[in-house]
């Protein structure tokens, strides 16, 4: 199976690589998948107290290419968005900009979900109510 | 000698021709094209001259009787017909068969449609190095059971079974002994009489000739071995196998078996000098464990998981400069990992982590060293890039973590 090139450049140089300090309370931290099945994704989002906006994301993913890559773009996209604007990622957007095959999908809603699970690590730490996801991811 | 990109280390998968076995397989596609059962002309006897002669090298090989062997498109040709031949064969003698999980799908699958047709098959676990335990085959045998089907060498680990000891088993018990030996056949010596086997198949691409031939070999005495044919036709082979001689791809089998006959001593040597030169260089790496029992190993096979890794992403490192093979099944739509390294006792989390290196005839030392240099260089890259190996490095315990599975 051939790679898209924009999932070959997020692989060779990825964007975001690392770790924030996860008992800051304006850091929110999602940590989904599980090792049994292939892929693990990590991604933290760092808010601005003042504005709102995503200031920093950060991701570490084990994984193939494609969930690389899935979590690299995810944190591109975070920074500088309102957490509001952040929820509305949809994978389907991952899909479309790396060009994954369907057999790969599942590595954009893992992305999702690590999204929709730091925002709400982010929420519960500034006592706000958890968010219940709308769809079922798997 | 210049280093030649990419590197192919997927030789179990499949091998690439020999130029010498090509040579000596172009004629019969042309000037010598007969029909090797045109016995009324000279096309036809110069193709069955070819055909005997091929014959004669293979049975060579597995120090066989040319009688003995009966040409098919393949090992996976040959598993089928072995197993429902023999199946349906000794119907009357019973209708148990005994094999192993780690068997190649070709025999598991084919066990599968024998349940199906009314047989027994018992499925021997293996134990943490890959071999079988042969006191749990003597003891799976019943008074109904007609064959015990097990492999030469892992296609996946590279490990050799107690060949010797399981048609031991077998004799005793008056039950027919029947080896899948695709990935041993040319690479280390394959004995049908000293290693005491009744049935054995074998394929050209595998040992550096052509794809679409391969060989069974079925014994002729002690005992006499029959099987039921698969296909119904001309009655070929001695009625075992019907349909038109492939006669070019039989000469090139007959080629490739000589060749292997006659360089595989050293052939085996250096490679398996190679394969423990890159095992060592990989095993520097923290955290990387060798998958299989490395003494009762081919010379060629490697199979290395990279824990907190993923396999496939591991590969996407290298895989425009080198071809192998992982474990991982992220690739396939299952999303499950390899079912042999899983039979090892592996979790799922090292299966994905898992490389399998397959060395051959044209592997240099150079390639070896680039390999080297890429997967260490890529294992350290992704480690950086991997929670999980962070979480290792802070002894979290990954196990104790409640992980949302798919």
């Amino acid at each position: 199976m051939a790679y898209s090139e924009k999932v070959i450049d997020h692989y060779s140089n990825p964007k975001n690589v690392g770790t924030l300090d996860k008992s800051k309370t304006n850091v929110g931290t999602g940590l989904v998948g599980a090792p049994e099945c292939g892929d693990v994704m990590r991604l933290q989002i760092e808010v601005d107290e003042e504005s709102g906006l995503i200031k920093d994301a950060k991701f570490k993913t084990f994984g193939c290419g494609s969930a690389i890559a899935s979590s690299s773009l995810a944190t591109e996209w975070l920074k500088g968005k309102s957490v509001d604007q952040a929820l509305a990622i949809d994978n389907m957007d991952i899909v479309e900009e790396l060009n994954l095959p369907p057999v790969k999908i599942h590595c954009s809603v893992l992305a999702e979900d690590a999204i929709k699970a730091a925002i709400n690590d982010y929420r519960v730490k500034n006592g706000l109510p958890e968010l219940v996801a709308e769809k079922s991811a798997h | 000698m210049e280093l030649k990109l990419p590197i192919y280390l997927d030789n179990n998968a499949t091998t690439p021709m020999d130029p010498r076995v090509l040579e000596a397989m172009l004629p019969y596609f042309t000037e010598k094209f007969g029909n090797a059962a045109s016995r009324n002309h000279s096309f036809g006897w110069v193709a069955e001259e070819a055909v005997d002669y091929a014959r004669e090298q293979v049975a060579k090989l597995i120090n066989a009787d040319p009688k003995e062997i009966i040409f098919t498109s393949g090992a996976t040709e040959g598993d089928n017909l072995a197993i429902k031949g023999v199946f349906e064969m000794y119907a009357t003698k019973g209708n148990h068969i005994i094999t192993c999980t780690t068997e190649h799908k070709a025999v598991l699958d084919t066990c599968k449609h024998i349940e199906k047709a009314g047989g027994q098959v018992t499925y021997l676990p293996v134990l943490a190095d890959g071999l079988i335990d042969v006191n749990e085959l003597e003891k799976a045998i019943t008074d109904k059971t007609i064959l015990i089907a097990i492999m030469y060498g892992n296609n996946e680990t590279g490990v050799i079974q107690p060949v010797r000891e399981i048609s031991k088993i077998a004799r005793k018990h008056g039950v027919l002994f029947f080896t899948d030996a695709t990935q041993a056949v040319g690479k280390i010596p394959v004995d049908v009489n000293a290693d005491g086997i009744d049935l054995m198949t074998f394929s050209g691409h595998k040992m550096y000739g052509p794809k679409g031939v391969g060989a069974l070999y079925v014994r002729r005495k002690n005992p006499r071995v029959k099987v039921t044919a698969q296909m119904d036709g001309g009655g070929h082979e001695r009625g075992m196998r019907s349909g038109t001689l492939n006669v070019p791809a039989i000469v090139g089998l007959g080629k490739a078996c000589e060749l292997c006959m006659n360089e595989m001593d050293a052939e085996a040597k250096h490679l398996s000098i190679m394969r423990d030169r890159l095992e060592k260089a990989l095993m520097q790496i923290e955290e990387t464990y060798v998958n299989g029992n490395t003494e009762h190993r081919l010379p060629h096979v490697c199979n290395i998981s990279f824990k907190y890794v993923e396999g496939e992403g591991l590969m996407m490192g290298f895989n425009k400069n080198i071809a192998l093979s992982s474990g991982s099944a992220c690739t396939s739509a299952s999303l499950e990992p390899s079912y042999v390294l899983k039979a090892l006792g592996l979790g799922d989390d090292l299966a994905h982590s898992s490389l399998r290196f397959g060395l051959g005839r044209f592997t240099t030392d150079e390639q070896i060293d680039f390999t080297i240099k890429a997967v260490t260089d890529t294992v350290l890259k992704l480690r950086e890039m991997s929670p999980l190996w962070e979480m290792f490095k802070e002894g979290v315990d990954i196990n104790a973590i409640e992980w949302a599975h798919h």
